[in-house]
């Protein structure tokens, strides 16, 4: 076997040593160290965030069953920023009385799940996707029954694993069927082996269904959104970010390999139709039941469902236009989302409320949370001159760019759909801001890790979009995969 | 960077500046955050006297450029958005418009309370976009500046309103950001059509050089991008807004609202609309000329029957802007222009009247005309204010309103055929309109009876005041009197526009 190339996946293998230093120190490290797991393992992932920038030699790993590219090795650094920022605003949850003891796992088991989605981004063959899948997947469910002590966290976590399983047995059963067409399970034999199969074909139609129908679980496109809103209310503030943002998108980016690489000669007559109707689903119901909510938590659950449809938006343009806008989207929404999470997090921790009413007058106990949490709520709703405009645009470009009247008309309920988030996300601004209350949340002292968590992320939703050079960037990254779009 | 060489981008740099001047002011005491708004606003009079300056300098050098002093730097290369920057005469005096509102707009909210280092702050980030939308000619950035500009409402609004605060605020935000909604699909539309060789742009004059838009795509895009437009210019059925947010604004936002953002509207109707898809302009044009006809006079007889003066404004606003598109719809030269006077006229007395309201509720706790009056005998120098705002509106010869409206109709006069005789005549009798909701509220409010005796205790305007509204006056004056200083500089603006109105209607004639 040719070990060097091990090369090709550094970002893999930095990744597992972090692990294993983590698992280490959590196994062997004397009791009184253990209160600076969080804080080594942060900075350990700090260091290998900013490694796994390094561009390095990138090729075809395997036989082929596994592909690093310069479009999946920058879906990797930014899931590593994302990461980062989770693990900054973690720190001072996990030393809390009724995590402590279990703190190595929390880090342990994101880094794995972690693992398992770089995985998923650069497999090339089904059998080491699902692998990734599985591996990105199960241990959630853990993470999401981390809080022992509320029956909430255990109601979601029961919710999350049936759910998962059931969507691997459909997504499985939808390989299968292409197993049974094409005689194999890599990407390239089986879109060889499709462009030969007549697009009428209803094996086909069913297989990229129950496809789309498994990724679908894991992105919470409607109608596979059932579990999210439970899942993401039930679960810890801190994982609860991380599958908000981190596992959709690593999970997006799967999806639009498997439907660009695979079935891509089946574009036209079966899968952009499907998610045609998808988007337009995700993102109205998404939204439409987002306007109820008054849980937090609950509320950026149905936003994201509306935010994946959004990213959607990018895989059905199938284009390079549309695969930069989407990582640009996938970028965005990673800062944005982990800044309104953060904001979340730091105030649930000390107070424990939730609710946007708690949320009445905050502007004046604690200026800097409310103008955190404004600037994620206008980039989530897509206000200028904050990134998540620019992502906005950007990806309504790339969808428009297929130039037909039908994705016109998407692009057009999409931005209509924009109106109704922002009339949500306004208020929570107005809660903030408007809305005045005796008993308003106190000054809330929170910890410098979490505040650098929140720094980072304000200062990636400001500049994202006024430094145009993270979006030229990931545009040439997608020029030079072009490749991957040769069957559209 | 050469850009900065430009004395353009300055109009978007000087507010950023203040903003960031503002937000190093301590939160306790004014005084600083009001020097740092003084000199913001002091600064952005400046430079735009100094563009007119330049501007007159260029042309009367025999510049005949369509736009001067542009430059750009590219911003987002793989899409070719730039960020493109010229003017030609109209965006320098809608400039010199904004940079007196804002002027004006600061000194009244003198004593802005509770927050006043908020306020200005986001009141100056509404300026940037204000700003930044008239100095652009891409349509990516044009479009940026001008959501920049809505999004400040909200909190404007909502924080510093009156009334039904927080329902106005929500429906204006989201009824403006509708419209911008449609706009967004017809810039993408524009964009993806915008060359026959597929080297697509956002730059307005590159995309009217090429005029590669196919009829077909002209035809919905058009639609899209006047609507657009047109909610924020507040044309009927899409004006509700306007007397809503309006009446819950605070002063200064009111002026600056009703005062520049509405412009924003008439100014992208044509300068991208009717400009960008000429074909579509003169076959769909007769669809918003009835429109507009109904704005004239459906504000017009809604301000009639309101009782609070901030409503009044607002629906005689709806009646004025509408106005401003109808003479924009009229594709020729001497009512474009018009629009363009009118534009400045509404500007500058919808924003003394708001300025003027302001400061008489601030006085007498209440805007009900009912239970007001007599105020001449009070407040002299606020009664005199609000005849003057008041004679500018119904069009008085000397004052703004009578040199705008009068040019309108002239141009609108030279259209011979029966439908747009009728809606000419329909919108002239909104003059007479005009004139009786003027005069009634003149009448009850300034020369009645003083209705409550608590009023006869009030003061006149304070210094800041005298200052803020006596801009404004004077500007009123100055178009009024001098009408050919601001035609000579606008009305070459309209050659190009009028010139591809032609063109496609010529091309459409022979097909």
């Amino acid at each position: 076997m040719d070990y060097s190339q091990f090369l090709m996946m550094p970002q893999e293998i930095g990744l597992l040593i972090v692990f294993l230093l983590v698992f280490i120190y959590d196994t062997f490290m004397p009791a009184r160290a253990q209160r600076f797991l969080p804080i080594f393992t942060t900075i350990l992932f700090a260091i290998y965030t900013a490694f796994s920038f390094i561009p390095c030699q990138m090729g075809e790993l395997f036989g082929g069953m596994m592909e690093t590219n310069p479009a999946t090795w920058v879906m990797k650094c930014i899931l590593n920023i994302g990461v980062f920022i989770v693990f900054l605003q973690a720190i001072k949850w996990t030393n809390e009385d009724f995590v402590s003891v279990r703190r190595g796992e929390f880090y342990e088991l994101i880094l794995l799940t972690l693992f398992g989605m770089f995985l998923m981004i650069s497999s090339r063959h089904f059998l080491l996707f699902v692998i990734g899948l599985e591996t990105a997947s199960l241990p959630i469910a853990a993470l999401t029954a981390f809080e022992k002590r509320h029956y909430e966290s255990h109601e979601a976590a029961a919710k999350y694993i049936f759910t998962a399983i059931f969507s691997s047995a459909i997504f499985m059963l939808g390989i299968s069927f292409v197993y049974g067409m094409s005689g194999s399970l890599y990407f390239n034999d089986i879109a060889n082996a499709l462009s030969l199969i007549s697009s009428k074909s209803i094996l086909l139609f069913v297989a990229v269904a129950f496809v789309i129908a498994g990724v679908g679980f894991k992105l919470s496109l409607v109608p596979f959104h059932q579990w999210t809103a439970d899942v993401y209310q039930g679960a810890p503030t801190a994982v609860t970010s991380y599958l908000s943002v981190i596992s959709k998108g690593a999970a997006a980016f799967a999806f639009l390999i498997i439907l660009v690489q695979v079935f891509g000669s089946a574009y036209h007559q079966v899968w952009e139709w499907m998610l045609y109707a998808i988007i337009i689903l995700t993102i109205t119901i998404g939204n439409l039941f987002a306007i109820r909510q008054h849980n937090l938590k609950r509320f950026l659950a149905f936003s994201s469902i509306s935010q994946a449809g959004y990213i959607m938006l990018g895989v059905i343009a199938a284009s390079t236009v549309g695969m930069a806008s989407m990582i640009y989207y996938i970028l965005v929404y990673i800062f944005s989302n982990l800044a309104a999470f953060g904001v979340i997090a730091a105030i649930e921790r000390q107070t424990g409320k939730v609710t946007m009413d708690d949320y009445n007058g905050l502007f004046k106990t604690n200026p800097w949370m409310a103008f955190t949490m404004m600037l994620a709520m206008f980039s989530l709703g897509g206000i200028p001159p904050f990134a998540g405009f620019f992502s906005k645009f950007f990806i309504f470009v790339g969808a428009a760019s297929t130039g037909s009247v039908a994705i016109y008309v998407l692009v057009f309920i999409a931005l209509v759909n924009t109106i109704i988030s922002l009339y949500y996300y306004l208020l929570v601004v107005k809660a903030m801001f408007i809305r005045q209350d005796e008993c308003a949340i106190p000054y809330i002292d929170s910890h410098w890790t979490e505040e650098l968590g929140m720094t980072i992320s304000v200062m990636g939703i400001i500049a994202v979009g006024i430094a145009s050079n993270v979006y030229t960037f990931m545009s040439q990254i997608s020029d030079s995969v072009i490749h991957i779009f040769h069957l559209i | 960077m050469e850009i900065f060489n430009n004395i353009l981008i300055y109009f978007v740099i000087v507010p950023l500046l203040t903003i960031l001047g503002l937000a190093f002011c301590s939160n306790r005491g004014i005084g600083a955050v009001r020097a740092v708004a003084v000199a913001g606003a002091t600064v952005l009079m400046a430079l735009a006297g100094y563009l007119v300056y330049l501007f007159l300098q260029a042309r009367g050098a025999g510049d005949t450029s369509e736009m001067i002093l542009c430059s750009e730097v590219t911003w987002y290369a793989p899409l070719n958005i730039k960020l493109a920057l010229g003017v030609d005469g109209v965006s320098v005096v809608m400039i010199l418009l904004s940079a007196f509102i804002v002027f004006a707009g600061v000194f009244a909210s003198w004593k802005m309370d509770p927050l006043p280092k908020q306020f200005f702050l986001w009141f100056f980030l509404l300026s940037t976009g204000v700003f930044g939308f008239f100095i652009s000619i891409d349509l990516f950035t044009m479009f940026m500046f001008y959501e920049v500009a809505l999004i400040p409402m909200y909190l404007l609004i909502g924080v510093w309103g009156s009334g039904n605060k927080n329902y106005s605020a929500m429906k204006l935000t989201l009824m403006l950001m509708g419209g911008s909604a449609f706009l967004m699909l017809g810039i993408i539309g524009i964009y993806f059509h915008s060359s026959a060789d597929g080297q697509w742009t956002m730059n307005i004059l590159e995309i009217a050089k090429n005029d590669a838009i196919p009829h077909s795509w002209q035809m919905w895009l058009f639609p899209l991008t006047f609507i657009g437009f047109g909610v924020l210019g507040a044309m009927f059925p899409f004006h509700t807004w306007s007397p809503d947010g309006h009446a819950s604004a605070p002063t200064a936002v009111s002026m600056l609202h009703a005062g520049v953002l509405m412009k924003l509207g008439g100014y992208g109707c044509f300068r991208i609309a009717i400009y960008l898809m000429p074909f579509a302009a003169n076959e769909l044009g007769w669809i918003f000329l009835t429109l507009t006809g109904i704005s004239i006079v459906y504000g017009a007889f809604s301000a009639c029957v309101q009782t609070d003066l901030k409503y009044i404004n607002a629906y005689s606003s709806v009646s004025h802007c509408g106005m401003v598109l109808f003479a924009v719809l009229m594709f020729n030269t001497t009512a474009m222009t018009g629009a363009v006077l009118q534009m400045l006229s509404h500007g500058l007395m919808t924003a003394l009247f708001f300025a003027l309201i302001g400061m008489i509720y601030g006085r007498t706790h209440t805007r009900d005309i009912r239970d007001m009056g007599g105020l001449m005998h009070i407040m002299p120098y606020l009664g005199v204010g609000y005849v003057l705002a008041g004679l500018a509106s119904l069009g008085l010869p000397g004052l703004s309103g009578f040199v705008a409206e009068m040019t309108i109709f002239v141009g609108s006069y030279m259209h011979t055929d029966i439908f747009h005789r009728v809606l000419t005549i329909a919108a002239t009798c909104s003059i007479v309109i005009t004139a009786v909701y003027i005069l009634r509220v003149v009448a009850k409010l300034l020369f009645g009876d003083v209705q409550n005796e608590h009023h006869r205790e009030l003061t006149d305007a304070s210094w800041e005041e005298r200052l803020s509204t006596a801009t404004l006056i004077i500007a009123v004056a100055i178009i009024g009197c001098f009408p050919n200083f601001f035609v000579n500089i606008i009305s070459d603006s309209f050659l190009p526009i009028v010139g591809a109105l032609e063109n496609a209607a010529h091309a459409a004639g022979v097909m």
